[in-house]
């Protein structure tokens, strides 16, 4: 059997805030089409590989990133346009962040400031990005309504939403479920599963259970460094090969 | 159990509820008094000056060597003033402060520049002058013109523009702008489609108090383009003009033999301007509150 290759390729990478040491050496493969669970206590580098990722570190004062980060073999930081790089990875935040405008101009920013201006075509896609998150029923009458007025968790879909709006190869996903209800998190859980179909999904969670449900490979950071990754069901059993994984897993620690 | 029951009185709570009302009532008195040296001025404006605030003061030239006729003129010399001013410092400012809060990082370089703009904003008005007459009337020959004068008093409300801007700007949360960044929206996209329409409110609140001061200083324009006496309305920003406030001190130490009301009622004129700038300001403020979208 062929192995596929990697969606992303991570070889060497470190990063640091200023002084403090975020990322530590990290080499990590993501394989296209697979859901890769992150997970490891707060502090343990999960952000700040997203931010290498689609490189937001440029965005943020004083962070260093070396090393090697690949998306479909092309090398991140040779982007001439960050911007290139970041339409093709849909993410959502740990906080629902709307938008200042109204539902429907949410989801169509991204398309818009790609250039889109056909009318009927952004109605479509803003239609079938909020479906695809399971929003669209809930605000289907009242798409002109302001974003930020909707819940948190009517909110945190939007954000889905928004994030899928670009047809993205790649979603992240960083602790979405950390300011929503149970009810909801079991929805966008389902839309996550619904949406592995047509992307590549990296999931960083602070639920080990979420990982567990979702993950089709999980990946344990600490203190910067990746610890161990792996099929889910060899992480979460007793076999695995750093018995600090056994330990987290099993909730001895966090 | 003790014997005190869960929500008695003690005479601890009730010292301290004594005192409470004790400051609230201090704290009450000294903001009311805020209030006295206003009424007091305008009070004082309005028993001395609106005898002789008529249609015919507010449309016709000074005459007889000032001690009869209108402020016609000034009040057109100061909306030049004004005006020109503010077209030249509004755009700089706001495109300064969004340069400084957007896209310059956090380094020495920025830090001097901030700086130089806090103490800029410190500069007396009378410095200010004193640089527009060697700067703009002199150096760069444009004469004691309203120019000039409108020069000068950019220079002067540029740094309290800049200040203000950046404020507003940095009110809108990082949230947003992270979010648009994600979506691949650069940051010129970002500042013009989120953060701009979202600050608007504070960066013109911001310029319209900046109008007023500009309306009200004396001494930036009495030595670079405003004019004693001119016998005509000012056709260009190369022309001298009068204002406001240079004619009420004309009038108060310059001249003799004016008669009480004429002094007065130009300074009813002159606050009552700056008052309904800043009340526009403060409409303006509210409807966009209102606004507000998160």
């Amino acid at each position: 059997m062929v192995r596929p290759a990697a969606k992303i390729e991570i070889r060497g990478l470190s990063a640091a805030y200023g002084d403090r040491v975020v990322l530590e050496d990290v080499s990590l493969d993501v394989h296209e089409g697979e859901i890769l669970a992150v997970i490891g206590p707060a502090g343990a580098g999960k952000t700040s590989l997203l931010n290498c990722i689609n490189r937001m570190s440029d965005m943020i004062p004083g962070m260093k990133v070396e090393g090697s980060i690949r998306v479909d073999g092309r090398e991140v930081r040779d982007f001439r346009d960050a911007s290139d790089l970041r339409r093709r990875i849909g993410v959502v935040f740990p906080l629902p962040v709307g938008l200042p405008m109204s539902i429907f101009d949410n989801v169509a920013f991204a398309p818009r400031m790609g250039g889109m201006r056909d009318k009927k075509k952004l109605a479509e896609l803003v239609e079938r990005c909020l479906r695809q998150a399971a929003l669209f029923d809930e605000v289907k009458d009242r798409l002109g309504d302001l974003g930020t007025r909707l819940s948190g968790g009517q909110q945190q879909r939007l954000t889905i939403a928004r994030a899928l709006s670009l047809n993205p190869e790649i979603l992240c996903l960083d602790e979405f479920s950390i300011a929503v209800d149970p009810v909801t998190t079991m929805k966008i859980e389902e839309v996550i599963k619904e949406l592995k179909q047509h992307m590549t999904i990296i999931l960083v969670t602070n639920l080990v259970l979420q990982a567990r449900r979702l993950g089709d490979r999980t990946a344990l950071f600490l203190d910067g460094r990746l610890v161990e990754v792996g099929p889910t069901e060899t992480i979460f059993s007793r076999q695995t090969a750093d018995v600090r994984t056994f330990q987290y897993v099993q909730g001895l620690f966090g | 159990m003790n014997g005190a029951l869960p929500f008695a009185t003690t005479d601890v709570t009730r010292a301290s509820r004594r005192r409470e009302s004790a400051v609230r009532g201090l704290l009450g008195i000294v903001t009311a008094l805020l209030i006295l040296p206003l009424l007091a001025i305008l009070g004082l404006l309005i028993r001395h000056g609106a005898p002789a605030l008529t249609m015919d003061f507010l449309l016709t030239a000074p005459a007889a060597g000032m001690t009869a006729g209108g402020i016609f003129p000034t009040i057109v010399g100061t909306l030049w003033l004004v005006g020109v001013s503010l077209a030249v410092a509004a755009p700089i400012g706001v495109l300064a402060a969004i340069y400084l809060n957007e896209y310059a990082g956090d380094h020495w370089g920025t830090r001097i520049v901030n700086l130089a703009i806090v103490n800029l904003a410190g500069v007396p008005s009378i410095v200010h002058a004193l640089f527009g007459v060697g700067a703009f009337v002199l150096f760069l020959h444009l004469g004691t013109s309203i120019l000039s004068a409108s020069l000068t008093l950019a220079i002067m409300t540029l740094p309290v523009i800049i200040a203000s801007t950046k404020e507003a700007l940095a009110a809108v949360p990082m949230s947003f702008r992270q979010a648009c960044w994600v979506l691949g929206a650069s940051r010129w996209q970002t500042i013009r489609h989120v953060v701009l329409p979202n600050s608007i409110q504070g960066i013109l609140t911001g310029v319209i108090l900046q109008v007023s001061r500009a309306a009200g200083e004396t001494a930036p324009v009495m030595f670079t383009g405003a004019a004693f006496y001119l016998p005509f309305l000012p056709q260009s920003v190369h022309d001298q003009c009068m204002a406001l406030s240079m004619h009420l001190f004309t009038l108060s130490t310059q001249v003799p033999g004016v008669p009480e009301a004429l002094p007065y009622a130009t300074a009813l004129v002159l606050v009552g301007l700056v008052m309904s700038v800043n009340l526009t300001s403060i409409v303006l403020r509210s409807y966009l509150r209102s606004r507000r979208k998160w």
